[in-house]
């Protein structure tokens, strides 16, 4: 059953080949999309269960025994990353119809969407460091494709900025990988791990190390790598920067959880404490940032630099209680960052206008949208029960378990400064007495309520089940700080 | 002969990164084909020029040149050339919608 760990790779590259061809009917795109997204979610859920049931699947493709041959690792990590990117996709592929018009989903939209989607999967199951930047590649160019889709003036004027600043570090990522090959002499990650254990990680490949992490902290928009990111996501559709704001940046931070839990773990003082103080500033920076605009898209993608800041922190702690929050946030986040720009989507669609000095009294007419609206700004800032709240306690649990009192102190009023700014919308965009404008001409949302709704009830039941989530992802925090459990199961000793 | 490729690749990274700091678009998808072909020279060199025979078993001969770096760069180069042509693709609508083809001008409005 190894053949099984290749399926969320497979299946989607497939769909996306078959949709390729039917782009011109419409309607049967549609219906093809919305099978495939819902079949694709139906085999994550089973390789979840798979894998907790008989551990880690190594699938060596055309059985070239590693380190020799092309490996991909399906681990409890993976696994459930793989989940939630599905889960996401299946209420993105429901949203679309009635958010992106008919031209766009005739020039391939679900073409490149479920591209991006086997490129996303690959990136958390692949073995191989270069590997990984083959899966980084084949998800960043249909998100190039995605992102200009429409081709309105802005659109490409931010596209060629995003395209730019992700060639450069993509290109930085093919270096550092030469360096690495250079010294240690092989791409398989187990077996650079074990080497770099072997000699004790000298100076150069600790240098090697912050190359890699200023190529991931590029994509993943950390401090002070962020500035490409706040205009390039809120230019596509809201159902393309819903994907991105989910998946893309989360690739980086997770391939920065891999690589610096499996790999580079010997100089803990030169690497993990500098990412404490990077995870700080990228909280402070990005919510000042999102509380200087009126632009409720910029406002939620801003949120997305201290959330990926939150994740940071616990990969710096590097202890138990770190390492589970930093996996139960990431998982936290994908969901509530999509749900978030799904519904601002909605508020932009539904006022005309994504400024919030232009908009108020929505709850009139949309009720059930200032709620969602109201849900999500809890969920995001980490009100008990909410499973944001859960993944706080345990990266505060962290931050004291190591005597990082700071850092804690700095996390709370982040936390505070996110829900203003959430709020925010809220206050200013559905309080106050609706113009008669509004009253008249109302907007169907039905259509795109639905999947906003099913994301956030995922992620109520994130929070209110933590007690079935938690040890899970405790027994995947343990994995991670053993790296020798990951080498054995991929070079078998 | 690994250290003067090395030098050269050093050199060609820092001309790409000179004129990916240019404001015209043009010059900044030159740099982006430079940074790629040093990139791609680099991994060349780190597996080591020629130390061998090509990689075929054959008897007789122990050393091989080692085919990895080789195929690496296969990939790479076939990422960058797709790439290049998408950019230039891309920054040529970006000029003519636009109206300009200088990246002081393409900032945006404040409170766009």
């Amino acid at each position: 059953m190894n053949n099984l760990a290749i399926f969320p790779i497979i299946f989607p590259l497939l769909a996306g080949t078959i949709l390729a061809f039917t782009h011109s009917n419409i309607k049967q795109s549609r219906s093809l999309a919305k099978f495939f997204a819902s079949g694709n979610l139906l085999g994550a859920i089973y390789l979840v269960y798979y894998v907790s049931q008989n551990g880690t699947i190594v699938l060596e493709t055309g059985d070239w025994v590693a380190p020799y041959g092309i490996v991909i690792v399906m681990d409890m990590l993976s696994a459930i990353l793989v989940l939630t990117t599905n889960i996401i996709v299946v209420a993105a592929i429901f949203y679309a119809p009635h958010s992106i018009s008919m031209k766009q989903e005739k020039h391939y939209f679900y073409a490149f969407f479920f591209f991006l989607i086997s490129g996303v999967s690959g990136a958390f199951l692949t073995g191989d460091l270069f590997n990984l930047f083959v899966f980084f590649e084949v998800l960043l160019i249909a998100s190039y494709a995605l992102i200009v889709l429409g081709g309105d003036k802005v659109q490409l004027r931010e596209s060629l900025k995003y395209v730019l600043i992700n060639v450069f570090s993509s290109i930085l990522f093919v270096t550092a990988v030469a360096f690495l090959y250079g010294v240690v002499g092989t791409v398989n990650m187990a077996q650079i791990a074990e080497r770099v254990q072997e000699v004790d990680q000298q100076g150069i490949l600790t240098t090697i190390g912050i190359l890699l992490f200023f190529v991931f902290a590029t994509k993943a928009a950390l401090f002070p790598l962020y500035y490409w990111l706040p205009k390039s996501y809120i230019v596509p559709n809201p159902v393309v920067s819903a994907i991105f704001a989910a998946l893309l940046t989360k690739v980086g931070i997770y391939s920065i959880i891999r690589v610096f839990s499996l790999i580079f773990v010997h100089k803990l003082d030169m690497t993990h404490d500098m990412f404490i103080w990077i995870a700080g500033l990228s909280m402070i920076f990005g919510v000042i940032g999102a509380l200087s605009t009126n632009n409720i898209k910029l406002i939620i993608a801003y949120n997305i630099i201290p959330a990926i800041g939150f994740i940071m922190m616990g990969i710096g702690f590097y202890n138990r209680a770190g390492m589970s929050g930093s996996i139960y946030y990431l998982v936290h986040d994908m969901i509530i960052k999509s749900a978030l720009f799904l519904l601002v989507g909605i508020i932009a669609y539904v006022a005309g206008t994504s400024d919030l000095r232009k908009m108020k009294g929505l709850i009139n007419s949309y009720p059930l949208l200032g709620w969602l609206l109201f849900l999500a700004a809890f969920i995001l800032a980490g009100i008990p029960p909410f499973s944001g709240f859960i993944g706080k306690l345990q990266l505060l649990k962290g931050a004291f378990a190591n005597g990082e009192i700071v850092i804690g102190l700095i996390a709370l009023g982040t936390s505070l400064l996110i829900l203003y700014s959430v709020m925010k919308i809220f206050i200013r965009g559905f309080w106050g007495e609706q113009t008669p404008q509004q009253s008249i001409d109302k907007k169907s949302i039905s259509g795109m309520v639905g999947p906003v709704v099913f994301l956030l009830s995922c992620s109520v039941i994130l929070g209110i089940g933590a007690e079935f989530f938690v040890p899970t992802i405790d027994s995947i925090a343990e994995y991670l700080l053993d790296p020798q459990q990951y080498i054995d199961s991929v070079l078998k000793e | 002969m690994e250290i003067i490729i090395s030098i050269l690749a050093g050199i060609i990274f820092a001309v790409a990164v000179y004129n990916l700091l240019q404001k015209q678009m043009v010059r900044i998808i030159i740099g982006t084909v430079l940074i790629s072909h040093a990139a791609h020279l680099f991994i060349l060199t780190m597996g080591k020029l020629k130390r061998g025979q090509p990689p075929i078993l054959t008897e007789g001969i122990t050393s091989y040149t080692d085919p990895l770096p080789q195929a690496l760069i296969l990939t790479s180069i076939v990422i960058s050339f797709g790439l290049t042509s998408l950019m230039l693709v891309l920054a040529y609508r970006t000029a003519k919608e636009n109206n300009t083809d200088n990246m002081e001008q393409l900032r945006g409005k404040p409170n766009e």
